[in-house]
């Protein structure tokens, strides 16, 4: 077991797996093919970003440095948020980038979404952390690799 | 209720608590929780008051949009000095499609472009025209001045207003660039601060002529990512004085910054206004320094990755214009086209070629000897936004070709240098 402390943006408590992405995440590309389908689950379609083409993401804890792309990057999370089909938590190892604050705060305040988001998490998180680990998040930013 | 950590004035603190009705509070808490993330010490007022946003499309993907903007117009909120936006995202008329295509574009899409444009003009939007990327622009008109502090998204122009222009914006996404300019207010933190805006980069220009600014930019983008970059070299170039032609270099290569990195700010020593103004005050402590030559531009721009299935085939279709072309731009690809196919011995373009720029800019180079020139070899101009166009996944099969660094990164364009795909254009070279 290892433990992360964050800060948190948006807080909860969640035990759930982890899907890593060592790269920055491009929101529209990531998301646009499930959005686009008004898929049930969304699979990431960037196929750029090896680590999360093709993976399961709705429900999941998305572990990445920061987003990347598009000044729509923000209205993205905003939609999968609104089709509840949004990673369960958001934890960057950086801190958060400006288009994925947006999102998050764009999903909060206009879809009531209870989207978790914690960032600073550090460099070491997203070196030990590995898809398919289960993480145990709480409210207070604390992400621990079962 | 949210509890704001930032200090608020009287006026922001009532919006927040509902006093201007439940939309706005909860446009202003939207801007709230957006600046607190950041450590933002208060909100600002917006100076220059007319908009620019970024989300200029109905893509039907994007409902959150349209479900806030029935908000928005219900409440009856509007911009005051009204918005400019960016570029519409389809031309049947000047850009090349299949009845496929139109049925993609008009039917899947960009089905609710209508309603959305709708909803623009009830909340803003003053003139059909305006949509264009180069919103700063004088043809244009939505020019802030120095000093000045904006609400703005389109990442192109955020980095234009702040190095050229001297105006303070943050990177902001689509919406909160609406929502700025409604209430009229921004939170404090970023470029908008003296500290943000100081360069932690120093990029030494060592080569032998000028850069292409679309690999220059492209360059200092990938090394610096979101920070700020100072760069000597360039005023031996392009002099000390903002002209038409620095207007356009700039454009360019600021795009390629923020399109290639996160680049929302830069200075050119001698040049942009601030540089001019504090000169290497402006540089922090410890900034990091990057050499670029003509080897350094030439190793990035050999790495740019060919999407094409057939990497030897013939582009099909060529854009021009990401960010949209000035009219100096305009005047001067219709003088290398006309010219380039009197050496070729041939009359029309040899490429499908749009060339892309504002519809006041299209409109006064109308008035010019070359745009009749530039229509006779078969081009064609349109007030498109080409990334939209690469939306249509059918795009996706056709060897489009740019000298854009923008529409390279966001699609599956391949990237020429411009004298390669005049080359192209006017048939001197097969690939």
């Amino acid at each position: 077991m290892k433990t992360f402390k964050g800060r948190v943006i948006n807080g909860g408590n969640a035990t759930i797996k982890a899907v890593v992405s060592h790269n920055g995440v491009n929101s529209l590309a990531t998301f646009q093919s499930s959005v686009i389908k008004k898929s049930k689950i969304a699979y990431g379609s960037d196929q750029n970003n090896k680590d999360v083409f093709n993976v399961e993401l709705t429900g999941k804890a998305l572990c990445l440095p920061q987003t990347i792309g598009s000044t729509t990057g923000g209205i993205v999370i905003q939609q999968i948020c609104a089709l509840k089909i949004n990673p369960k938590a958001f934890l960057f190892s950086l801190p958060i980038d400006s288009l994925a604050a947006s999102g998050i705060v764009l999903a909060t305040v206009w879809e009531n979404s209870d989207v978790i988001a914690i960032d600073n998490l550090g460099d070491e998180f997203l070196k030990t952390v590995k898809t398919g680990d289960t993480l145990e998040i709480k409210e207070d930013g604390t992400v621990t690799i079962l | 209720m949210y509890k704001p950590k930032m200090q608020l004035t009287k006026e922001q603190l009532a919006i927040l608590n509902g006093s201007e009705g439940e939309i706005k509070a909860k446009v202003m808490e939207t801007l709230v929780r957006f600046g607190d993330i950041f450590n933002a010490s208060k909100l600002v007022k917006v100076t220059h008051g007319k908009g620019h946003l970024v989300t200029s499309f109905g893509i039907s993907m994007l409902k959150p949009i349209f479900n806030t903007m029935d908000k928005i117009n219900n409440a009856g909120l509007t911009v005051k000095e009204g918005f400019t936006m960016d570029p519409r995202p389809v031309d049947f008329k000047n850009v090349p499609c299949n009845l496929l295509d139109k049925i993609i574009y008009s039917k899947v899409l960009y089905s609710t472009q209508k309603k959305y444009e709708e909803q623009l003009l009830k909340a803003g939007l003053k003139n059909k025209d305006d949509f264009s990327c180069t919103c700063y622009l004088k043809e244009v008109g939505n020019t802030p001045k120095e000093g000045d502090v904006l609400s703005w998204a389109e990442s192109s122009a955020v980095v234009y207003a702040n190095s050229v222009l001297g105006a303070r914006v943050n990177r902001n996404s689509g919406m909160l660039d609406l929502f700025g300019s409604i209430v009229g207010y921004v939170p404090y933190f970023g470029l908008l601060t003296d500290e943000g805006r100081k360069a932690t980069w120093k990029i030494v220009l060592k080569t032998t002529k000028l850069p292409e600014a679309q690999i220059l930019g492209s360059t200092i983008g990938i090394k610096v990512m979101e920070e700020v970059p100072y760069v000597y070299g360039l005023d031996k170039y392009l002099g000390h004085e903002i002209n038409d032609d620095v207007i356009s270099y700039l454009k360019d290569f600021g795009a390629a910054t923020a399109s290639n990195g996160a680049v929302g700010l830069y200075h050119i020593d001698g040049l942009t206004p601030e540089a001019k103004k504090k000169k290497e005050s402006l540089i922090a402590p410890n900034a990091k320094e990057y050499v670029i030559d003509d080897a350094e531009l030439e190793r990035i721009y050999n790495s740019y990755p060919i999407m094409w299935k057939n990497k030897n085939a013939l582009p099909s279709l060529c854009f021009i214009g990401c960010p949209h072309l000035t009219l100096n731009q305009l005047i001067t690809w219709s003088h290398r086209i006309t010219e380039g196919l009197k050496e070729t011995g041939k009359t029309k373009v040899q490429v499908k070629t749009v060339f892309t720029a504002a519809p006041q800019v299209v409109e006064a180079f109308k008035k010019y000897p070359e745009y009749q020139a530039l229509i006779n070899t078969k081009a064609t101009i349109s007030s498109i936004c080409p990334l939209m166009y690469t939306s249509n996944p059918l795009t996706k099969k056709r060897n489009l070709a740019t000298c854009s660094n923008k529409l390279r990164t966001y699609s599956m364009a391949r990237f020429y240098k411009e004298n390669d795909l005049l080359n192209i254009i006017i048939g001197k070279e097969g690939k």
